[in-house]
């Protein structure tokens, strides 16, 4: 067994020493033990190499770049994993470049985490102001995983050369004197410590820059480990900020609620139909004629939903128009509801159908067409902001709940959108127009009524 | 308006910039202090220093010189008719703040933007006059990202590139539409125009420093942009074809999707809800897969719903695409190109640039793909090893529960 010491954990220049004279004599890597520091070879009767030869010995620079890293890891086997390496790449110098290799890929796992080590040092690093004048000097306290201050220096030295300071560490510290580079002992974090107005501020930046409607704490945490948490002053501004997240967020939500749309809201509907004019958001857009948008005042207090445009409303481009809207004309006229004074619009805006022929046959829309034309239903309602909102038909029942639910059972009775808005379900008028039976028409007509009757009178006790 | 202290200041100032996605600090030419009297770095890779609760990281001081403005856009804060509260920087206050927090190691430099007050020329003047103070006065050399005003004089933005190491202009919204609607005073013909001189510009400026190599630097890192997702009524297919055509035309570095989120004091005609943050995370996704992965836009587009337009919310756009066209699969790993290697789902760029090289020295089995990956259970359904060869991929129920964690989020999609 032949001992080896190095002067430093993080002596890559020893090591390679020491390696190149042992590799060219093809010493196995289990007859080598590796020691850091001032500690005698002889403790246990083992010999220290102390042979040196020079007989050159050629490796990779890939191999050099990978060992120079992965020797600043605190795996105390890290100098023997490196030398048993190079033994293996001098005989096989290609199953360095293989990153399937059990070997390579254990050294390369080392570089990893000292690459890593070394970014979040330089990022998780910070620096405190003290003394003034001549005597201003900057101190950090840092953690290191690995043995990477040392290694880390000249990066310090490159980004704050007109600067005086030092890194403590309780590995050791280095410290610049604005021309020089010194090592010095370990430290104690409390050394590190200071008064700096700048914390403050910087702490009030740290706060205001989050988004509190974006909570992802755990995104967080994966990119900044906790372990770090407590060398860095803005962290502790963290759970105040997590928990008065949601709070906030509400906070905001509420407001916009409550708010009126105000004198821009017609403006600010015409704007939507324009740009509803050209909504790809589903296929139908291709074979109808066009988008039939939402129509009536836009600080309506009801809005009525139906499912979507028929053949004539697709070609006059308005909703409503044709049989069916006939119906609810009348319907509404009995029911003493002014149509001029309801906002009026379907689930789907563009009108679906099977072509027979020349006739174009109306046919039920998808789910997914629903779901991709709630974006216009929803708009239509943020900027409207009924106080009741008329459901008719399962397809309408389903964009303005997401859900859906038997409209035989449902209809008559009131339900709480999310937003908090007050919706009634009935039938879809064009149901009234397939009733063969003139009674059996007769009977739904009334009922139909009665129910746009209803929800109207429930309106009285939301005011 | 009665004196506000610097934190408050910075407090109000930096909570109307945190809506803008951008921090990143990366592609600057590499530059350090040494040689000079100031102060600062930049390696090309940007060194994010914090991380908010929100997940994303700080790696700049990202503040508006002030929130005033003069435009109305109903998706900001900003935005005159809000009564949110207002304040304004003097340049040497920034210049300070940049300073002090820089020599803290708290960022890599400085990204400005300004609300537009009085006019376009005025508001850039102002923002020039920080970044030259910065870069002249104190020989600062970390990275500095200006936003420019999009109806600024030329010289104004030729200047602005000079100083910074990026330049950007938002686009806003993905739609024309959209645009229209939410920010009236802003158009799409301006903003594309002015990313047209600006492309231009750095062009020049690249083509000088190849003739002559003591030509000034034009904006080293590229001019980005950036979109609000869920305001307007564009598609993922419509915002993918989109950013498609921006790269494209203007040569930006970056596209950047902000989650469109509940402001306080919010214009009444916006969205009621939380940002879509699954919607914003796979439009980044889909930007990978065309900037890192080979898959052109028309491809990442045929991965959305035909239906609807959309990206699915429960799987990633490569997942999707490979069971929209698993005819491709499985893949063999010990023969396939790079090209299909990449299309893997589960796989990486690194996890397949290993599988290239491990391939050269030998046929790979499973175990070996296994020490490549973070994740063979994966990976499995899609490839050929040695010792391993799928069945035929079943239809996506089957497969479905084996590869995500949710499936019952499926129904949202069904159709």
């Amino acid at each position: 067994m032949r001992v080896i010491c190095l002067d430093a954990e993080d002596d890559f220049e020893g090591w390679r020493r020491a390696a190149r004279s042992l590799a060219t004599r093809r010493v196995p890597a289990h007859e080598v033990l590796w020691r850091v520091g001032d500690q005698s070879g002889d403790l246990f009767g083992r010999t220290v190499d102390e042979a040196n030869s020079t007989a050159p010995i050629a490796v990779s620079r890939d191999f050099l770049a990978l060992s120079r890293l992965a020797i600043l890891h605190r795996d105390p086997e890290r100098f023997s994993l490196l030398y048993a390496l190079l033994l293996r790449i001098l005989d096989e110098p290609y199953s360095l470049h293989n990153p399937a290799d059990r070997q390579v890929r254990r050294v390369e796992a080392l570089h990893r985490s000292v690459r890593r080590d070394i970014h979040k040092m330089r990022a998780f690093l910070r620096f405190r102001e003290a003394g003034e004048g001549e005597m201003r000097r900057f101190v950090a306290w840092f953690e290191p995983e690995h043995h990477i201050v040392r290694a880390n220096g000249a990066f310090f030295v490159e980004r704050f050369t007109n600067m005086r300071w030092s890194i403590l560490s309780p590995k050791g510290s280095i410290h610049w004197s604005g021309s020089t580079l010194s090592e010095g002992p370990a430290a104690q974090r409390n050394e590190a410590m200071g008064d700096d107005p700048v914390e403050a501020v910087w702490k009030a930046y740290y706060a205001a820059i989050f988004n509190p409607a974006r909570l992802m704490p755990d995104a967080m945490l994966k990119e900044m480990p906790k372990k770090y948490w407590k060398n860095m002053p803005e962290t502790a501004l963290i759970p105040s900020m997590i928990a008065g997240a949601r709070e906030r967020e509400r906070g905001m939500l509420e407001e916009t609620r409550t708010a009126p749309v105000g004198k821009h809201g017609a403006e600010t509907i015409e704007r939507l139909r324009e740009e509803a004019r050209s909504c790809r958001r589903c296929p139908l857009w291709r074979p109808a004629t066009q988008t039939v948008f939402g129509e009536g005042p836009h600080d309506a207090k009801i809005m009525i939903v139906g499912e979507q445009p028929g053949d004539q409303e697709d070609r006059a481009g308005k909703v409503f128009v044709g049989p069916a809207g006939r119906v609810f004309d009348r319907a509404l006229l009995a029911a003493g509801i002014d149509r001029a004074g309801v906002y009026v619009t379907n689930a789907v805006k563009h009108f679906k159908f099977e072509l027979r022929g020349k006739r174009r046959i109306h046919a039920r829309p998808g789910a997914g067409e629903i779901e991709a034309c709630r974006w216009w239903v929803d708009q239509e309602r943020a900027i409207v902001r009924p106080k009741l909102v008329i459901a008719m038909g399962a397809t309408a029942v389903r964009a303005l709940t997401g859900r859906t639910m038997p409209v035989g059972s449902a209809r008559g009775k009131s339900l709480t959108l999310g937003d908090g808005t007050r919706a009634w379900i009935t039938v879809h008028p064009s149901y009234l127009l397939r009733l063969s039976s003139p009674a059996e028409a007769e009977g739904a007509f009334s009922q139909y009524v009665a129910d746009l009757r209803a929800a109207v009178a429930s309106m009285t006790d939301i005011d | 308006m009665p004196h506000l202290s610097l934190a408050e200041k910075l407090s109000i100032l930096a909570d109307a910039a945190k809506y803008d996605a951008s921090c990143a600090s990366s592609g600057a030419k590499q530059r350090n202090s040494r040689d000079g009297k100031g102060i600062g770095s930049t390696s090309g890779n940007g060194i994010c220093h914090a991380y908010a609760p929100d997940g994303r990281c700080i790696s700049l001081l990202k503040v508006l010189l002030t929130n005033s403005c003069t435009f109305d856009c109903h998706y900001c804060i900003n935005r005159s008719s809000s009564n949110v509260r207002r304040a304004r920087f003097t340049v040497d206050e920034i210049v300070d703040l940049t300073l002090d927090f820089y020599r803290r190691n708290y960022i890599e430099g400085l990204f400005l933007s300004s609300g537009i007050i009085n006019t376009p020329d005025y508001t850039m003047e102002q923002i020039v006059r920080v970044a030259k103070a910065l870069r002249e006065d104190h020989d600062f050399r970390g990275y500095i990202h200006l936003k420019t005003i999009p109806d600024a004089a030329a010289d104004l933005v030729t200047q602005a590139g000079r100083y910074a190491d990026r330049v950007s202009i938002n686009v806003e919204l993905p739609t024309t539409g959209g645009l229209r609607r939410l920010a009236p005073d802003k158009s799409e013909k301006r903003i594309e125009g002015a990313m047209a001189k600006m492309r231009s510009a750095i062009d020049e400026g690249r083509d000088a420093r190849k003739r002559y190599r003591s030509a000034p630097n034009f904006a080293p890192a590229g001019q980005s942009t950036q979109m609000i997702i869920g305001a307007d009524a564009a598609t993922d297919r419509e915002i993918v074809s989109r950013a498609a055509m921006l790269y494209d035309r203007f040569d930006l570095r970056r596209v950047y999707y902000s989650a469109f989120s509940p402001i306080p004091d919010a214009s009444a005609v916006l969205p009621l809800k939380r940002p879509p943050l699954m919607r914003e995370h796979r439009l980044y996704q889909s930007d990978w897969l065309i900037r890192f992965y080979q898959y052109s836009p028309q491809e990442v587009k045929a991965a959305a719903d035909p239906d609807t337009g959309m990206l699915p919310l429960h799987i990633d756009p490569k997942l999707a695409w490979a069971l929209r066209f698993r005819e491709n699969f499985p893949v063999d790993v010990n023969h396939a190109s790079r090209r299909m290697l990449l299309r893997i789902p589960g796989l990486g760029v690194k996890a397949v640039d290993s599988i290239l090289a491990a391939r050269r020295c030998h046929k790979l089995r499973l175990d070996d793909v296994a020490r490549l990956t973070t994740s063979l259970k994966k990976i499995l359904p899609f490839i050929i090893a040695v010792d391993w060869k799928p069945v035929a991929l079943g239809d996506r129920e089957n497969l479905l529960p084996h590869l995500v964690a949710k499936p019952n989020q499926l129904e949202l999609f069904a159709s």
